[in-house]
């Protein structure tokens, strides 16, 4: 039983990893495409952050009254992946709009089918 | 509360309040990370990927039609390729160290010199920021030049946007 809630944090990031991978690969709206994309970024912070927790730590801020800190190394990174994540988030907003000017739909088969024509 | 995350995950591919679900669903992940002792990351993502994110998609909904049609191939394929990849990863889990454990590799390698050096060689007591802005420096120079880039990006994407439309507007108008 130990042994199976020791690796829960991982599987709770796989399950949200493999949704927004099923929204990109199954869904052809192009927003709901970006939606599922955010969900997988955020499995990945959580896959970075859940190894950095101790049982027992808290937030890595130095006090005198504690003396066991989580790690603080993922927080970082993440801190970092979170904002390029916007900025990917962004961009794909844009081309979005470009697509929906350019062929007045956001739907991935009827540009395709367009471009058949 | 991780649960509570999953289900507002699995809601929003069934309902059609994407965004806002979207939105929700980043919230409770902050929540998530206040409970894994992440408060800095918590707190960026609370402004960032609830907030920022959320305001942009709705921006971009309000240009383009918001109803999704409805899926012309059967999702089976994905469906399979889905859980081949979830079993996969699933059985990689199997060998990973325990949730929370000091000993585990990744708590042993630099963080334990971070928290016992950082106060004394950068004089911040907040660690993250600490790392951040000193030893780990350069990754953050190089995340300024890709949210620039990216800004860059949009700009370049949406310039005359507004404008096009406007004149075909206008050219609607006098048609009429």
């Amino acid at each position: 039983m130990t042994e199976i809630l020791a690796n829960l944090n991982y599987w709770v990031t796989i399950v949200l990893m493999i949704s927004g991978l099923y929204i990109v690969a199954a869904h052809g709206n192009m927003i709901k495409k970006l939606v599922g994309l955010s969900i997988f970024q955020t499995s990945v912070y959580l896959l970075f952050l859940s190894p950095g927790k101790i049982l027992g730590g808290t937030a890595p801020i130095i006090s005198k009254d504690f003396d066991l800190y989580s790690n603080p190394l993922p927080h970082v990174l993440i801190l970092t992946a979170i904002v390029v994540g916007v900025a990917t988030i962004a961009l794909g907003m844009a081309l979005v709009v470009r697509i929906h000017e350019a062929y007045g739909t956001i739907e991935d088969d009827e540009v395709h089918d367009m471009e058949r024509e | 509360m991780m649960i509570v995350a999953v289900y507002g995950i699995i809601r929003s591919r069934n309902l059609f309040v994407v965004v806002m679900l979207s939105g929700i669903y980043s919230f409770l992940m902050a929540t998530v990370m206040v409970v894994l002792d992440a408060v800095d990351v918590a707190m960026t993502e609370a402004a960032v990927g609830a907030g920022m994110s959320t305001v942009l998609m709705l921006a971009v909904l309000g240009l383009v039609r918001s109803r999704e049609a409805p899926l012309r191939h059967s999702p089976i394929l994905p469906i399979i390729v889905c859980c081949l990849t979830g079993g996969m990863l699933i059985y990689g889990t199997v060998s990973l160290p325990p949730f929370g454990h000091i000993d585990n590799p990744q708590n042993q390698h630099v963080a334990p010199y971070y928290i016992e050096n950082s106060v004394r060689e950068t004089g911040s007591p907040n660690v993250v920021t600490a790392v951040l802005a000193s030893y780990r420096g350069y990754d953050t120079l190089g995340e300024t030049t890709v949210i620039f880039t990216g800004g860059i990006g949009v700009l370049v994407l949406l310039s005359g946007v507004m404008t096009r439309r406007r004149r075909f507007n206008n050219q609607k108008e006098s048609d009429e």
